[in-house]
């Protein structure tokens, strides 16, 4: 149904928009009887006012957009320590940009209006001239070199721990395969265990080293638990393809690289219980929510199952094409407050990789006496990838 | 040839100084470099009708992800989808075949080969390219390369689908994705035969410019068109060669089990022999060759642009000079920003700091380029012809887009919207359809050159506008979606209650898409029926200096009958004073007196 809809206001936008060569037609009546093809005063009329309609339209453009879509970006509710940083920026860059776009564009419309050809009206002579060249090279450069120092100050901020940081900080293992993340913590020894794909086997799906004594107790979740104002330290693995680790809330991606490990850090500052209470998040779930319920109607009386309704939680996505279902690749991020964060490390860290492949070969073992397994351990990479808490760049 | 007293009302008699043609030599395997050129366009044509097609549905996907549609299986087949339903791989397959198509099919070749063969001998005064027979070599290269990627949107496993990037290991391995089996091959195969065409094509333009030009016809008197094209194969024959070779090694990694681009990899249950290679190498060879891609697309359309808005303001282009300069600024950092498309790749962030640094840079010639063109619509006669349009169309959408480049250029604010909707919107604004308007513009400027008659004007009148409303009606919210931090290349976004409120823009844009997509159509029916039925051109009907309006209407072996002009003058003298015409061709010498007036 809705694709006739689009479809009859497709044909009907067609047709009206085919009248408008009728009126540029009929703008010719009048005049001598030309048929040059070559624009004449009327044509230089006609667009020249569209001209300075479509600055019009430019502008409109922009404060549409701007009241009704400017709730979505991504600024100013930012839940990493970091966050604020870019989102200055981003707003300083944004601003800059409408301020050079609206003068811009009006000169370059208000001029193809105001100078539309007229029989008779004599061009100005005006081949160049450096001290306006010099003036609109300088000024660029000086605005750009402040962006350019500010940035780079920031990022330098972002991507590089110092040291005394890496000793306070947690390190975390993201791994990608298609289509699913696992995060690894390395338990209660602070070390991830070393880890590549040669190992992987069965149970201990993440290719880590069993033999390594810091892989001992490093357990994997599905979920992502982090706690509020402690560094985190993130280190990537691909078992594929590149995948992009990203958590737009945190102002965080990088991607991940089979073959090596990638990193990226930030300090959460926000736990999702606050986040989810703060009023511009409790505005937005309300919005989603509403749509959700309208679907879900409309599904209900199809005789479908309605939607969930909807609460927030941050999310980590695949945001580097990996394939068919790429678009389904995500992980839900929970912050905890320091408490919560220990209690849940309590409650998972026994469930360690040992322990599950040593599980999963008792069960094969029930399962038909004469067992084969135990060969997990010796299995030899020809180079194994060090994740190492010690690993600097 | 010799200046014999012929009477040239029409090209007729200068046949017969040459060898006879056949149909075969005249139309199909030419030499000339003016049928060449027209080949160039109406394959660029062809091809750019499968690749805004291809847009078209994925954005019916995107908007209507759960709706299924007679016209998906009516164009893509039951087995892509099945029921009318766009499968997940269609769709990834959809949006790289788009971005090929688009990049290298139509706004490479489609527009750089068309007018820097129609262009170049033409402005420069010349019979012909440097090298007749490469240039039919070039063109057929090119043909095959276009017939091949056809046929791999035809393979049993489906065409290529990992991103027009084709970043390995995605595109290394068919356990990955099915795109990266049969369709992959004939994808690599394709761009080779593309390269090579290309890099015959770019070779030629250098050859002919610097050595072919007439008397008179000095670097500083050359049209900005022909400075475009010039730097533009410079920027094509180095960087398009590293394509190729990462090409080459990729195809060695899929089929003769090297590891350049892959390491470590368990997929599909087993562990693969590739060791020690990495695919962030494969990203500096691709971003070498794709950054100044960008460029290879853009600064012939804005060539294009400074020769039309000059012509149709009745004024000198503002700042010969300063163009020419910010031409040959672009192209020279072009080659040194490709990092900016992998500051979150990681490698190492100090390269980021560089590559912001370099990227930003950028900005300062482009914004001299936009400040030029305003000066010069300044205090104009502008003559509104559709071919002036596209043009300002263009100055508006590569300011637009330009300005986001400022955030995506900056490494810190990259982390957040790298790979989101944000990028899609700043790239097609700025290269997509700046270029593509600078296609229009030159289709409209010189349709009479190429076929003698001319274009519609209403149609092109209507065509203009709807596309300009249309392009930022698409264009501009997407924006939006994509600070929201919706990622590209999502088939849909229903899995993502977070997404749910983006929808009805998806809506939008979409609609605009289509409104936008089928007026194209004006386009189609006015460029083909023209050539048949357009009004006969005169001999220069947009009264411009440049030395193609010289020559015959009727095309003819070696452009001038007689000798070729000579040139005397810039190409801008435009409303020059102490002249009574606002027009002063190349060709007429200076008067007793006359001073140069510009530097």
């Amino acid at each position: 149904m809705t694709t006739l809809l689009v479809l009859i206001v497709v044909v009907l936008l067609a047709v009206a928009l085919w009248q408008l060569t009728k009126i540029f037609d009929l703008t010719q009546v009048g005049g001598n009887v030309n048929n040059t093809q070559i624009a004449n005063d009327n044509d230089n009329k006609v667009n020249g006012y569209l001209m300075f309609g479509f600055l019009g339209f430019i502008y409109l453009t922009t404060i549409y957009c701007l009241l009704n879509y400017s709730k979505f970006p991504l600024i100013g509710d930012s839940a990493s320590a970091h966050g604020p940083q870019i989102d200055n920026l981003m707003v300083i860059t944004l601003v800059l940009i409408f301020f050079v776009q609206t003068v811009t564009q009006a000169l370059l419309h208000y001029f193809a209006f105001k100078y539309r050809g007229k029989e008779g009206q004599k061009a100005l002579y005006f081949a160049d001239n450096n001290r306006l060249e010099f003036i609109w090279s300088i000024i660029p450069a000086i605005v750009l070199a402040g962006l350019i120092l500010y940035g780079l100050y920031a990022w330098t901020n972002i991507m590089f721990v110092s040291e005394k940081d890496k000793e306070d900080a947690i390190v975390i293992e993201l791994y990608a395969q298609q289509f699913k993340w696992e995060a690894r913590y390395s338990g209660a020894d602070d070390v991830l265990g070393k880890a590549n794909v040669r190992y992987i086997d069965g149970a201990n799906n993440l290719g880590v080293d069993l033999s390594d004594p810091n892989a001992q107790d490093d357990f994997t979740s599905s979920e992502l638990h982090i706690p509020k104002g402690k560094r985190v330290i993130f280190k990537m693995r691909s078992q594929d393809v590149l995948h992009s680790a990203y958590m737009p809330h945190f102002r965080a991606q990088m991607n991940c690289v089979p073959g090596m490990v990638t990193q990226f850090s930030f300090i959460p500052t926000m736990t999702t219980a606050e986040m989810r209470e703060k009023p511009a998040m409790v505005e937005k779930v309300a919005r989603i929510n509403a749509i959700r319920a309208k679907k879900s109607e409309a599904l209900v009386a199809s005789g479908q199952p309605a939607l969930d309704p909807y609460t927030f939680d941050y999310l980590l996505l695949c945001n580097k094409i990996c394939g068919a279902s790429h678009y389904n690749m995500q992980m839900k991020v929970v912050v905890d407050t320091p408490e919560e964060y220990q209690a849940w490390l309590k409650e998972n860290s026994p469930k360690t990789i040992v322990q599950a492949v040593k599980t999963a070969a008792a069960e094969a073992k029930a399962a038909e006496k004469p067992a084969t397994s135990k060969d997990t351990t010796s299995a030899k990479g020809t180079d194994s990838t060090v994740v190492a808490q010690a690993e600097t760049k | 040839m010799s200046a014999e007293a012929h009477n040239h009302d029409h090209g007729h008699d200068a046949h017969e100084h040459h060898h006879k043609d056949t149909f075969i030599t005249k139309y199909i395997f030419s030499i000339d470099h003016k049928m060449i050129s027209k080949q160039y366009l109406i394959t660029g044509i062809i091809m750019g009708v499968i690749g805004v097609g291809m847009s078209m549905l994925f954005r019916m996907q995107l908007a209507w992800p759960e709706e299924s549609f007679k016209i998906f299986s009516f164009f893509l087949g039951e087995r892509m989808a099945p029921g009318g339903v766009m499968n997940n791989e269609t769709y990834l397959a959809l949006v790289t075949i788009h971005g090929t198509i688009m990049v290298f099919f139509v706004l490479t070749a489609g527009l750089s080969g068309t007018f820097s063969n129609l262009l170049i001998p033409l402005q420069i005064g010349a019979r012909d390219m440097a090298s007749g027979f490469l240039n039919m070599v070039s063109y057929w290269l090119f043909f095959l390369s276009s017939v091949v990627m056809v046929i791999s949107l035809f393979v049993e496993s489906g065409p290529a689908s990992a991103g027009w990037t084709i970043y390995p290991p995605l595109s290394a391995l068919p356990q990955a994705i099915s795109g990266s089996g049969t369709g992959m091959t004939l994808w690599l195969v394709s761009m080779a035969i593309f390269i090579a065409s290309s890099l015959l094509g770019s070779l030629n333009y250098i050859v002919t410019v610097i050595n072919l030009r007439t008397k008179g016809m000095s670097m500083t008197r050359l049209p900005l068109t022909i400075w475009a094209f010039f730097i533009t194969a410079i920027i094509g024959v180095i960087s398009f060669p590293v394509l190729l070779s990462a090409a080459l090694m990729l195809i060695m990694d899929r089929s003769f089990g090297t590891s350049f681009f892959l390491s470590d990899i368990y997929i599909a249950g087993e562990v693969l022999h590739y060791q020690g290679g990495s695919p962030v190498l494969f990203e500096h060879l691709f971003w070498f060759l794709g950054h100044p891609e960008v460029y290879i697309v853009l600064l012939p359309a804005l060539g294009i642009t400074s020769e039309i808005i000059a012509t149709n303001s009745r004024k000198p282009i503002f700042g010969y000079r300063a163009m020419i300069m910010s031409i040959i600024a672009i192209a020279f950092l072009s080659t040194i920003v490709w990092g900016h498309h992998m500051f979150i790749s990681g490698m190492n962030p100090f390269l980021g700091s560089v590559f912001t640094f370099t990227t930003l840079l950028i900005a300062i010639p482009s914004a001299v380029k936009a400040f030029n063109y305003i000066t010069t619509l300044w205090k104009g006669n502008l003559q509104l012809n559709p071919a002036m349009l596209f043009s300002i169309g263009l100055v508006s959408t590569f300011i637009t887009g330009g300005l986001t480049g400022l955030i995506l250029g900056d490494s810190t604010l990259d982390i957040n919207v790298h790979d989101t909707y944000f990028v899609v919107a700043h790239f097609h604004l700025v290269m997509g359809i700046s270029a593509l308007y600078g296609m229009f513009a030159g289709i409209y400027h010189w349709f009479p050159r190429m076929f003698g008659r001319m274009l519609n004007k209403n149609l092109g009148y209507v065509h203009f506008w709807v596309t300009a409303v249309c392009a930022y009606g698409v264009f501009f919210p997407m924006h939006f979606i994509g600070m929201a931090g919706l990622p590209r290349r999502y088939y849909t976004n229903t899995n993502f209650p977070l997404f749910d409120e983006l929808q009805n823009v998806n809506v939008i844009i979409t609609t605009f898409a289509l409104v936008g997509g089928a007026f194209q159509l004006v386009f189609l029916y006015n460029f083909f029926s023209s050539i048949f039925y357009g009004k006969r051109t005169v001999q220069n009907p947009w009264k411009s200096n440049t030395l193609e309006w010289t020559a015959p209407i009727e095309h003819i072996h070696g452009n001038w009958p007689g000798e070729i002009p000579e040139v005397h003058r810039w190409p801008y003298d435009y409303s020059k004073p102490g002249h009574d015409e606002d027009f002063v061709p190349q060709n007429v010498p200076m008067k007793e007196g006359e001073e140069v007036l510009h530097h």
